[in-house]
């Protein structure tokens, strides 16, 4: 007599630690095997597109810290560029600069917690707390910087909110001085050990065609061996100036992708090296004081600076009408705003491309026919925050 | 296409009929179609060997009240042969119902389930057409003009009922729209830098 087989459904999620937030994953198993896998995401949304839409340029920054909320300054980035863009701006030499290192910081913010929580989810703990000891260090020049660990609110429309403080640029040089060190350290776990490959090679395999397909983008994208950078392809700020290379992979697996993210922090690093090497002095934002405000001296003493910045600090710039669409090759893809402006103070509408939003998507494909074991492992190389998936 | 300008002769060229407009900015294809043509539209600019626009970026809408067609649809594609993104927009009444791209693009499946969750616009042809990022049971659309910014719903934990309890949102204050928007229209108001 055949055996009955029941399938089993199964809640992975909401709060389960390797779900890296707050996923329901449903589960249909046969056995071990995993039949389907439906995603219910949405469990922290917060409507920021919506608020976008009721403030006013200058307000909606401070949003965009809160989406990926592990490299927070990578998505200012793209919006600051968007308005920048609309309005036909230039940023000075020195802001660009300043914004490269802190982008590339928040790229070793954002793979450094990959990485680990990665490592984590296959087994293995003392990665994490390695990991988030120079975590640490980079949040502190966060801090140093705009006053925050997190929410910066320091890319603005136009520039960086303020210059970088006496002593910050030695002490992120030492910080690249000693971190590729630590980069060798971490890969003496990982990247022989026979655990984290048993766990890691030949799961989650993506092909080029179907990285293409499912809007992969970044790691997700290289890792299958699609050479594409937007750093490289759609140069912004001084990224043409800068010498640095795209690891790409070769077999589009978790260990492929945990190789990419290992050696682009090796990249960020020289990157990191090179803009502290050729910074320039000079303002850190446009001098237009109808879009930055003036600095503080002046408004002791210059009447139009006040005005700028009352106007400022109230109504806002109005922008032309137009829409665009600007992206930054974000730590974890392309992270992409699409902006409509109607000549108000407000943007008429602000469509947040998130890349998790697609990679997360492509779960169910991803997982068919895996082992229930390798959920976290593909969820984990997949590199999902919640905050901007569900934005 | 090497660039933008062959590339927006070619889509005019053959596809002639079913471009209403065309125009070049910010480094980007913008092309305005009519809504029936969607799908051709896309096939053409995904298999056709001198556009290859191989990935779908984003699917959105944008709500105009005012207007006679409500909403406006925009789809963003990205070619990384031809390093070039374009962008397709068309307008459609609010109860327009819009053909679905999954079957060509299977990542269109969210990005639509994102703008029906949103706007409240239909897609024909799709195969899981849920609500994606709201609440379960939520009502109403979101991203429309109409909604209000602070929702109609609030949860709380319930002490009496011992759980989460849904209610009408309760202010203690109205939401305070300040309009600091100046009447004047003064000069240029940002000044237009000439590029060195």
């Amino acid at each position: 007599m055949p055996k009955e087989t029941k399938k089993l459904n199964l809640n992975f999620g909401p709060q389960h630690p390797a779900a890296h937030g707050v996923l329901r994953l449903i589960l249909e198993l046969d056995g071990e095997v995993v039949e389907k896998a439906d995603p219910h995401i949405g469990l922290l949304h917060r409507g920021t597109e919506k608020l976008i839409e009721n403030k006013t340029y200058m307000q909606a920054v401070p949003y965009f810290d809160r989406l990926d909320y592990v490299a927070p300054m990578n998505q200012e980035h793209a919006f600051a560029l968007a308005v920048e863009k609309i309005l036909s701006i230039e940023v000075p030499s020195r802001a660009q600069y300043i914004r490269v290192i802190f982008c590339e910081i928040g790229r070793i913010l954002s793979h450094l917690l990959n990485i680990t929580t990665q490592a984590m989810d296959v087994g293995a703990l003392t990665p994490t707390l390695w990991g988030f000891e120079e975590r640490e260090t980079l949040m502190e020049f966060y801090e140093r910087v705009s006053g925050s660990r997190l929410h910066a609110n320091y890319f603005r429309p136009g520039g960086v909110h303020q210059d970088l403080p006496r002593g910050l640029d030695k002490d992120i040089g030492e910080f690249c001085n000693k971190f590729p060190n630590i980069i060798n350290d971490l890969e003496t776990l990982l990247t022989d050990n026979r655990i984290f490959k048993q766990r890691n090679v030949d799961i989650g395999v993506v092909s080029k065609q179907d990285a293409l397909d499912y809007s992969f983008s970044g790691v997700m994208l290289r890792g299958s061996g699609v050479a594409w950078d937007l750093r490289k392809s759609q140069p912004y700020e001084c990224y043409e100036q800068i010498d640095f290379k795209i690891p790409v992979g070769k077999n589009g697996d978790c260990y492929d992708r945990y190789l990419c993210r290992i050696e682009e922090m090796k990249e960020s690093v020289k990157i990191i090296n090179q803009c502290l090497e050729n910074i320039p002095k000079g303002p850190i934002k446009s001098m237009d004081g109808k879009i930055s405000p003036p600095p503080k001296k002046e408004l002791k003493e210059s009447m139009e600076a006040l005005i700028h910045h009352f106007k400022l600090f109230t109504e806002g710039y109005r922008v032309v009408k137009d829409e665009i669409y600007t992206a930054v090759e974000a730590p974890k893809g392309e992270f992409g705003v699409y902006l409509i402006s109607d000549g108000s103070n407000k943007p008429y509408k602000c469509k947040i491309r998130a890349p998790g939003f697609s990679h997360l998507q492509a779960m169910d494909y991803l997982i068919k026919g895996h082992m229930l074991a390798d959920v976290p492992a593909v969820l984990g190389s997949m590199d999902i925050v919640f905050g901007e998936v569900d934005r | 296409m090497k660039n933008l300008i062959d590339l927006e002769k070619k889509v005019n060229s053959d596809l002639a009929t079913k471009i209403n407009n065309s125009n070049i900015k910010h480094q980007q294809l913008y092309l305005n179609i009519q809504s029936k043509d969607l799908i051709d539209v896309v096939i053409f600019l995904k298999t056709n060997n001198e556009t290859n626009f191989k990935q779908l970026i984003e699917i959105t809408a944008a709500d105009y009240p005012e207007k006679e067609k409500r909403f406006k649809m925009i789809y963003l594609l990205l070619s990384h042969e031809f390093n070039q993104r374009i962008l397709i927009d068309y307008e459609i009444n609010e109860n327009e119902i819009v053909k679905s791209l999954t079957s060509i693009f299977p990542s269109a499946n969210w990005m639509e389930r994102e703008v029906f969750d949103m706007y409240g616009i239909n897609f024909t042809g799709h195969p899981d057409l849920r609500r994606i990022l709201t609440d379960y049971n939520f009502e109403g659309y979101p991203l429309r003009k109409d909604f209000p910014l602070t929702g109609h719903n609030e949860v709380r934990y319930s002490e009496d009922k011992k759980k989460v309890i849904y209610e009408k949102v309760k202010l203690e204050q109205n939401y305070r729209n300040f309009d600091y928007e100046s009447p004047w229209e003064g000069t240029k108001y940002i000044k237009v830098q000439t590029k060195k």
